[in-house]
């Protein structure tokens, strides 16, 4: 294996300034939501970091989701792509094609045997396999064979991660997820349509910088930025215990910011991280705007009925969940900010 | 000046969320006047209403003492009316917005000079005087 560089030596090389460097690790220890206790921890950690060889396929895709993080913001994502990763197949992104784009793709398997990172995006169709080809592979094909030597896979988006759109009823193409078809590595599931850029970048960035990959949840999802609902982080949510409710989109209480949830908004049941890390910047997220959130992240989120019905109808959950919800609802706010800490707390000590 | 207890106290006209960081600002000066230990408050992993990031802010206010950092990106450093508490904004090399904290504390250990760096500018110093 070619011998690569650490980030220390990268960024020393760039003539970047211990300050600046203090800098990277804050906000990395942002992304992360680790406590800001660890940063001399990432410091070390990421200075003797290696640039892991990554390995991204597009399938059946709109191309949202690799938009979203080459548009993000988040903290130096252009350097973490281009310096901290090695970002060696890309086909929407790379300058070579054909015979030349998959030699690097057998290139960078070759050289980093069990090391490398597969970042996925869209489904893969098992109705036909000529439904979509990469230089004449079938998108399954090409997965499991990237796959045999990868260290882990992460599905970026709601297509990947559970087959999102394509998947939805009458499913034509037989779309399926990724860990429908990879069952002995690791797979990390990061969806969203399109995921949270902070989220794809936090995954990177703990792989990167711990060589770890972070603890998910039953469905696959890295609990840092999953492990709360939309509801219990939603700055409007003081309405909802008050029960204020915006009726329509352009009565009083739609114009005064009330909550969205006879709109049809699904935060109580979505488990993302939208309503602190934001788009756009840091700007807004789609509540913030005046929309109900509807739900992009949880498994099969198109077929569940329409997006502007309330939950209480009870087509996108069980009504026994959403009446447990509702009952905890008040403790739960309380608790999640409290809960982050402890989380944050044993985790420095852990460290 | 008016005492972070008396904010505290006042009627806010957002969705609530500025009060619990105020209240949580108290209990970090509290600690570190007794044992010196300081806290960083990730503004980023908070819920803001439209209007309450600058809410707090504006409450806060401006002390006597502000830096600028070019590093990676500039960087705003500066203690808020009360001392002893900073805020810090980092940006990217674009200008955009990519961290926000609060530091209780005496001084940001982004604002010392790092060893790493007084060494190189050390060395830069040696070639300089051959």
């Amino acid at each position: 294996m070619k011998k690569t560089p650490t980030v220390g030596e990268i960024l020393q090389a760039k003539g970047v300034s211990r300050r600046g460097f203090l800098k990277y690790c804050a906000t990395t220890a942002s992304i992360l939501a680790l406590p800001p206790s660890m940063i001399p921890r990432i410091a070390e950690a990421i200075e003797n970091a290696r640039r892991p060889s990554v390995i991204w396929l597009s399938f059946q895709e709109c191309t949202g989701c690799t938009e979203s993080l080459t548009r993000s913001a988040s903290p130096t994502v252009e350097g973490l792509i281009f310096d901290a990763i090695s970002l060696d197949y890309h086909h929407t992104l790379q300058a070579a094609a054909g015979d030349q784009a998959e030699a690097a793709r057998h290139a960078a398997m070759e050289e980093n045997d069990g090391s490398y990172l597969v970042l996925v995006d869209g489904s893969i169709p098992l109705a036909n396999p000529g439904y979509s080809t990469i230089a004449g592979i079938s998108n399954v094909d090409m997965l499991k064979e990237t796959v045999a030597g990868a260290a882990a896979v992460v599905s970026i988006g709601s297509c990947a991660a559970f087959g999102g759109i394509p998947g939805a009823d009458p499913n034509p193409t037989g779309a399926v997820s990724v860990m429908d078809i990879v069952t002995d590595k690791p797979v990390v599931n990061v969806p969203g349509c399109p995921p949270i850029p902070m989220v794809m970048t936090a995954v990177l960035t703990q792989f990167l910088t711990f060589g770890t990959l972070p603890d998910l949840d039953k469905h696959g999802r890295p609990m840092a930025f999953y492990g709360k609902t939309i509801h219990d982080r939603c700055y409007r949510r003081p309405f909802y215990e008050q029960g204020r409710f915006a009726e329509t989109f352009d009565d009083e209480g739609a114009k005064a910011g009330w909550c969205l949830y006879k709109l049809g908004c699904k935060g109580p049941i979505t488990y993302n991280a939208c309503a602190t890390t934001k788009w756009n910047s840091g700007t807004s997220f789609p509540i913030e705007s005046g929309h109900p959130c509807l739900g992009c992240s949880e498994p099969n989120f198109w077929d569940k009925g329409g997006f502007y019905e309330p939950l209480s109808t009870g087509k996108f959950d069980s009504g026994e969940r959403l009446a447990g919800a509702a009952a905890a609802g008040v403790a739960l706010g309380v608790a999640a900010a409290a809960a982050g800490r402890r989380k944050q707390s044993k985790f420095a000590k852990e460290g | 000046m008016t005492t972070l207890e008396g904010i505290q106290g006042a009627a806010f006209p957002f969705h609530g969320n500025v009060r619990p960081i105020l209240n949580e600002v108290i209990h970090a000066i509290d600690k570190l006047l007794d044992t010196g230990e300081a806290t960083t408050i990730d503004l980023a992993s908070l819920p803001f209403g439209p209007g309450e990031l600058e809410h707090l802010e504006a409450t806060l206010g401006t002390g006597e003492l502000s830096a600028k950092l070019d590093a990676l990106g500039t960087s705003r450093i500066r203690e808020t009316a009360y001392p002893g508490v900073w805020w810090l904004e980092h940006r990217n090399a674009h200008d955009e917005v990519v961290g926000r904290y609060l530091e209780i504390t005496r001084t940001p250990e982004i604002l010392k000079s790092q060893d790493a760096d007084i060494a190189a500018g050390r060395a830069r110093l040696d070639d300089q005087s051959e």
